[in-house]
């Protein structure tokens, strides 16, 4: 039975963060993934990381971009801590060891990215995710007597002692099958979004809402769960990404026509616009018949210099070959929006905070929130990275002086015969299979919560996610063995999806207005008077989740008529 | 849509049953991958097949296996073409089995944590800052940062490892992909121990010389790392510009093969050894060291005259080629060697 001052549940940038700032604050650490860390999805981020850390720009400027990004529902005093920290957090990233792309003198480059009114991303080629999650494991490799990993350890569930705090989490050595209570006096969830709920996605597989779920089932208030990011640019048939960095460069978007459409939505930032507005831009020009017959949208990287291509935009220039036949560097790319970020989440305040004591949150788990309604490209990794940080900071020193907690065995032999019960599992009649609906509920969502809603829609939605949740139960598990049974995990993950689409589908529901991601076709219009605060959903133990709302903290920059 | 035949190894670790071959007809459009033909199969069929899997783009690196016989990514390996490759007559059977050189925990999956990471952890990975660290960032050329980050570029996927041949008959070796991470920091002008890694890497018998440059590594990555490449470099600088030569010789043995090929437009087996242990010239053989090699080494001698690898009358005296053929070999050293000094300068 593992026992740490701090355990962290998710070995991405956010998780790593975390454990080393919790590391170098003086806790035991523990930190334990589904994955082997350096698989984890922060990988796949590919632009880069926002810093005004140039000359000449300023943190106020990286803030109310931000700000207005967010569609004024971000947390102005969380974007601020952020927006302040990130130059340091650049140097840091640097003086681990990153590559980062540099410009005349040997001095840090940047690139342009959407919705920001300076240069200020910084990037590794289209890598930037990568780079960084591999030097953080860099890193990790070297603090390892200060933090254990826990690599390819599946979580089943958060822990709480008799006083309401969380107080550990249990967990199944994937390889081994066996199950362990892990004691903790603070525990940061760092897990990651929940991509999978949607299909396609952008998303890898593992991205199925563990943690926003297990925080839910543990009474945690979710908040912005109806703000679900479009990416503007993903391929149609698999969801797959094309960053930002390619607009970035100058790539340009044609409908069917050949009009240059965003001068039309967006005459001042045209393709660099926010992603929800792009988004819609280009939903909107498929939907009135001007896109290309396959529902699709044409990015012209060609406008970028070919040597520039094969040097900055490596990876879409092997995604365009892999996975789509095309050369970019001489042909323009099909895309459409597609399913890419939860600006929602586990509530937290600005140091990682959840709503039950002794539990934390950081990344695309937690919503602090300095997305709100839409999240800046190249705003994510500084997030993660920033608030992984602070999270493991407080958790530390909040854990100094406190007793170990310690997991009753009862609790653990139940846990274990609930697994067991899953396992057994045989095929009953009339019962799908895991993966079909896993299918209905990611192609649900697709069609009634994407870039545009409507009520008739969302009930819809919620129609199915609560068919699917009578239903998943009775999934057949074929894997009967306890080693690398990844049919169980399947299981626990479906009903973890199930859990976040509930919250999704309600939140969106509820809010009767249009702002950032969300469109409301039945309400299209921004409503400041009625709506101008966050949304929260929680579970405290009820069968039927409990709506709530937070205020929506404007220190500097009153709301505004948002236009690019 | 098109009908394809996977063909599995499977082996499950609860029973103790040795490994066995099962096979899946799925149906998928051609462009689709190996993955998710792979995940159809256990979506529709058989949800106890074990495979890592994550991105599905060929980022995350989970999921690394052998199709027909050689380390690919299954997510980016395209249903046709692995058809095509696949040695079945049929012409749509795929046959993916875990990778090499590591041992199966279970169907596709492989203990990457007792080679490949244990292999990485041996090279130092992490940066080992040159001091003073600047109050901003170091100031570095743009193109060693490019050049850095094509090593950055490794996914940590293990498909080198797996198709590495010298892993097969050295496991000690520290093989191609750690050693394209040692570059990484070799080649990092913020690390501050060059030299001790180079040295280090030098000096170990299973270090950078053990590469017998098949290229197998090269033809193996999915992301263009090209490790054997990088161990070249690493060879290069610690030969050249560290002038590290090495105890066991490799440096030198590089020195006399190469030098022995471009001369004789083949390998000259006779002068090899005793150049690469008294020196790199036909006088070499005279040095006491090459003498006290060469007994040492009568016994593999004797073994491969035995088997006919080596023909003693050509052994000894080397090979003749016509002087068209040797000029043509000449010609490739002056190529690859002018190309190999254009990437040092770059």
């Amino acid at each position: 039975m593992p026992r740490t001052d701090v355990l962290i549940i998710g070995a991405g940038l956010a998780g790593q963060r975390a454990a080393l700032a919790a590391a170098s604050a003086g806790a035991s650490v523990a930190i334990l993934s589904k994955v082997h860390p350096v698989r984890s999805h922060s990988v796949a981020a590919a632009g880069g990381i926002n810093a005004a850390l140039n000359p000449g720009d300023t943190w106020e400027s990286h803030a109310y971009d931000t700000v207005k990004g967010s569609d004024y529902l971000g947390d102005q005093d969380a974007i601020e801590i952020m927006c302040r920290a990130a130059p340091d957090e650049i140097l840091w990233l640097e003086h681990a060891g990153v590559t980062f792309h540099r410009g005349d003198g040997g001095v840090l480059g940047t690139r342009a990215f959407g919705g920001a009114s300076a240069a200020r991303t910084f990037y590794v080629a289209d890598i930037t995710g990568q780079a960084i999650l591999h030097v953080l494991y860099e890193q990790l490799m070297r603090h390892h007597a200060q933090v254990d990993r826990y690599e390819e350890w599946f979580t089943t569930q958060l822990l709480r002692d008799d006083d309401g705090r969380c107080s550990g989490a249990i967990a199944r050595d994937i390889r081994s099958g066996h199950l362990d209570a892990f004691d903790a006096k603070a525990v940061i969830l760092a897990s990651g979004g929940a991509g999978q709920v949607f299909k396609p996605t952008t998303n890898a597989l593992i991205c199925t809402g563990d943690g926003i779920a297990q925080a839910y089932r543990i009474g945690a208030p979710l908040m912005d769960m109806e703000m679900v990011q479009y990416h503007p640019t993903t391929l149609a048939e698999n969801g797959f990404l094309i960053t930002e960095g390619a607009r970035g460069e100058g790539a340009q978007l044609f409908n069917a026509r050949g009009e240059r459409f965003m001068e039309r939505y967006a005459p001042n930032k045209l393709e660099l616009a926010s992603r929800d507005v792009v988004s819609r831009a280009e939903q909107t020009e498929i939907d009135e018949g001007r896109g290309f017959p396959d529902g699709t949208i044409a990015l012209d990287i060609t406008k970028v210099p070919r040597k520039r291509t094969l040097e900055a935009l490596r990876e879409i220039v092997n995604i365009g070959r892999d996975f789509a036949g095309v050369d970019i560097t001489r042909e323009p790319i099909h895309i459409k929006p597609g399913m890419h970020y939860m600006m929602g989440g586990v509530q937290t305040d600005v140091h990682g905070r959840t709503g039950v004591p002794g539990l934390y949150a950081a990344g695309e788990v937690a919503c602090v929130s300095v997305h709100g309604g839409n999240r800046l490209g190249a705003n994510s990794l500084l997030d993660t990275l920033i608030f992984g940080r602070r999270a493991g900071e407080h958790a530390a020193e909040h854990a100094l002086g406190r007793a170990h907690p310690h997991a009753p065995a009862a609790l653990l032999r139940d846990a274990q015969a609930e697994i067991d019960a899953v396992i057994a599992r045989e095929p009953a009649p009339g019962a799908r299979r895991l993966s079909q609906i896993k299918d209905e509920l990611g192609t649900t969502m697709n069609r009634y919560v994407a870039v545009y809603r409507d009520a008739a829609g969302l009930a819809s939605a919620l129609g199915v996610v609560r068919r699917l949740q009578e239903e998943a139960p009775r999934a057949a598990i074929d894997d009967k063995g306890a080693i690398f049974n990844q049919d169980v995990l399947a299981a626990f993950e479906l009903s973890y999806m199930l859990d976040v689409a509930e919250a999704i589908v309600i939140a969106a529901q509820q809010r009767r207005e249009s702002r950032g991601a969300q469109f409301r076709t039945d309400f299209p219009s921004r409503d400041d008077t009625r709506w101008l605060h966050h949304i929260t959903v929680s579970r405290n133990g009820q069968a039927e989740p409990a709506i709530g709302t937070a205020p929506v903290t404007i220190t500097h920059w009153e709301p505004q008529e948002r236009t690019y | 849509m098109a009908e394809y035949t996977l063909r599995l190894r499977r082996y499950d670790p609860n029973r103790h049953e040795p490994p066995y071959w099962q096979r899946f007809a799925v149906q998928l459009d051609p462009h689709r991958s190996v993955l998710e033909a792979i995940l159809t199969a256990r979506g529709e069929q058989d949800g106890s097949i074990g495979i890592r899997c994550s991105c599905r783009a060929a980022i995350c690196g989970s999921c690394g296996v052998r199709v027909n016989g050689r380390a690919a990514l299954a997510c980016n390996t395209h249903l046709d073409r692995a058809a095509a490759t696949g040695l079945h007559p049929d012409g749509r059977t795929i046959t993916v089995e875990p990778m090499g050189n590591m041992p199966v925990i279970k169907d596709l999956i492989v203990d990457m944590d007792a080679v490949h990471w244990k292999k990485i952890r041996r090279v130092t990975p992490w940066l080992l800052n040159k001091q003073p660290v600047p109050e901003r960032e170091y100031l570095v050329e743009h193109a060693a940062m490019v050049d850095v980050t094509q090593t950055m570029a490794c996914i940590q996927c293990g498909a080198c490892v797996s198709d590495c041949l010298s892993l097969e008959v050295d496991p000690e070796f520290v093989g191609p992909a750690a050693s394209a991470k040692a570059y990484r920091f070799v080649g990092d002008p913020r690390d501050a121990e060059q030299d001790e890694r180079l040295r280090d890497l030098a000096e170990d018998e299973h270090g950078i010389y053990d590469c017998t440059h098949c290229f197998a590594c090269i033809d193996a990555c999915p992301k263009g790392v090209a490790p054997m490449s990088q161990i070249m470099r690493l060879r290069r600088m610690a030969g050249v510009e560290h002038q590290i030569v090495d105890r066991n010789n490799g440096e030198r043995h590089e020195e006399a093969f190469t030098t022995l090929v471009h001369d004789y437009g083949l390998l000259h087996e006779a002068e090899l050894l005793p150049r690469s242990y008294g020196g790199n010239s036909w006088f070499g053989k005279f040095h006491p060291a090459a003498a006290l090699e060469l007994v040492e080494s009568l016994p593999a001698i004797a073994k491969a005259v035995a088997h006919g690898k080596v023909k003693p009358r050509q052994a000894l005296l080397g090979h003749r080629l016509p002087r068209r053929d040797l000029a043509a070999v000449q010609t490739i050293f002056d190529v690859v060697e002018g190309r190999a000094r254009e990437e040092m300068t770059r």
